[in-house]
């Protein structure tokens, strides 16, 4: 069996998750929480995006948005990162084999490269267009890439609560791949 | 006398309440719907709240942030209302018998009264000082009241 497969039967067993997952009120707690991490970060840096796209904020600079609005995003992405660890380590094993969940970190990770090619690239001569109410092609292509991945993020999480593809049923062959299902472990776990 | 059981009954027997409840991806299509609206409705009464607060966009007018992030509120609060009440009649019997449900109601009626006929108009006017601070105040607490009543219903 791979390591993360295996780890995710060994974090199963700690004695914290067992009490996260059989808890009363500490799990509904943390999907509250994680939720409200999602408004305050999707929603500001959609503000931001649209700014990009010149959609939204046409007269502010794309500087000041930035600098004004992305701290609250990133306080957003801290309560968010951190109760979705928590949402993950009170389920391990279920969540390790859905594909909803691998396909939400396909698109955490599409959205991690996006964010770096911005800096990188789109942001170099950033001076130039910071007060075009429509800033240029390839910074709008970042934006409209951000705004769809989040928002597919976000779906995905939704749908990680259905258990249509989990591997304890019969699965076809594509979500039988793409689960991992060969390496869910028995009932006992 | 209005027989407000009867009225639930009914809409969740309609075709819409029969229809969401016989498939089995509607049901969790129009909550993602709901769940993007809510980001939505969070980024922009957020931003009006951090003006009024004197944090955020603080080189533009209060004005401003209102008349800019006005389109967006009322685009994500239509999407709100329109998933919210589709998601209401596939389970509309369930629903009447759950506090949770009339407190987010209520909350809600409050809080959409408030934002549309006091903060926006006040905000408009560029309210600024203690009156703008308890304006975002109010704002940020009735909506989370709204917010946390309704992820009780999911769990009560």
């Amino acid at each position: 069996m791979d390591p993360l497969s295996q780890f995710t039967i060994w974090l199963a067993q700690t004695p914290w998750s067992i009490g996260l997952h059989e808890s009363l009120y500490a799990y509904t707690w943390i999907e509250t929480a994680h939720v409200i991490g999602i408004t305050l970060f999707v929603g500001t840096i959609a503000m931001v995006d649209f700014r990009l796209l010149g959609w939204a904020w046409r007269t502010v600079p794309v500087s000041e948005m930035t600098a004004r609005i992305l701290p609250w995003t990133v306080a957003g992405f801290v309560l968010m990162f951190a109760t979705g660890v928590l949402l993950f380590y009170a389920i391990p094993i279920r969540t390790w084999h859905s594909v909803w969940f691998r396909t939400k970190l396909v698109l955490l990770l599409i959205a991690a490269v996006n964010i770096w090619f911005y800096h990188r690239r789109a942001r170099r001569n950033r001076a130039l267009w910071d007060n075009a109410p429509r800033p240029p092609l390839i910074a709008r292509a970042c934006a409209a890439i951000s705004l769809a991945v989040w928002l597919a993020v976000i779906v995905m999480g939704r749908m990680i609560a259905y258990n249509w593809f989990d591997c304890d049923k019969p699965q076809s062959g594509l979500v039988f791949a793409v689960a991992g299902c060969s390496t869910y472990p028995p009932d006992e776990f | 006398m209005l027989n407000l059981y009867a009225q639930f009954a009914a809409v969740e027997g309609s075709d819409l309440g029969t229809a969401i409840r016989a498939s089995s991806w509607l049901f969790p299509a129009i909550e993602a719907i709901h769940l993007l609206a809510l980001a939505l409705l969070g980024g922009s009464l957020l931003l009006l709240d951090l003006r009024l607060l004197g944090a955020g966009l603080t080189l533009q007018s209060t004005s401003m942030v209102e008349r800019e992030t006005r389109p967006w509120l009322i685009t994500a609060l239509s999407a709100m209302v329109v998933s919210g009440v589709l998601i209401g009649c596939s389970e509309a019997l369930k629903l009447f018998d759950k506090p949770a449900f009339w407190v987010k109601m209520a909350a809600l009626a409050v809080a959409v009264t408030f934002t549309l006929a006091i903060k926006m108009p006040l905000a408009h006017r560029d309210v600024s000082g203690a009156k703008a601070n308890w304006l975002a105040i109010l704002s940020i607490g009735l909506w989370l009241t709204v917010a946390l009543a309704g992820r009780w219903i999911g769990f009560s």
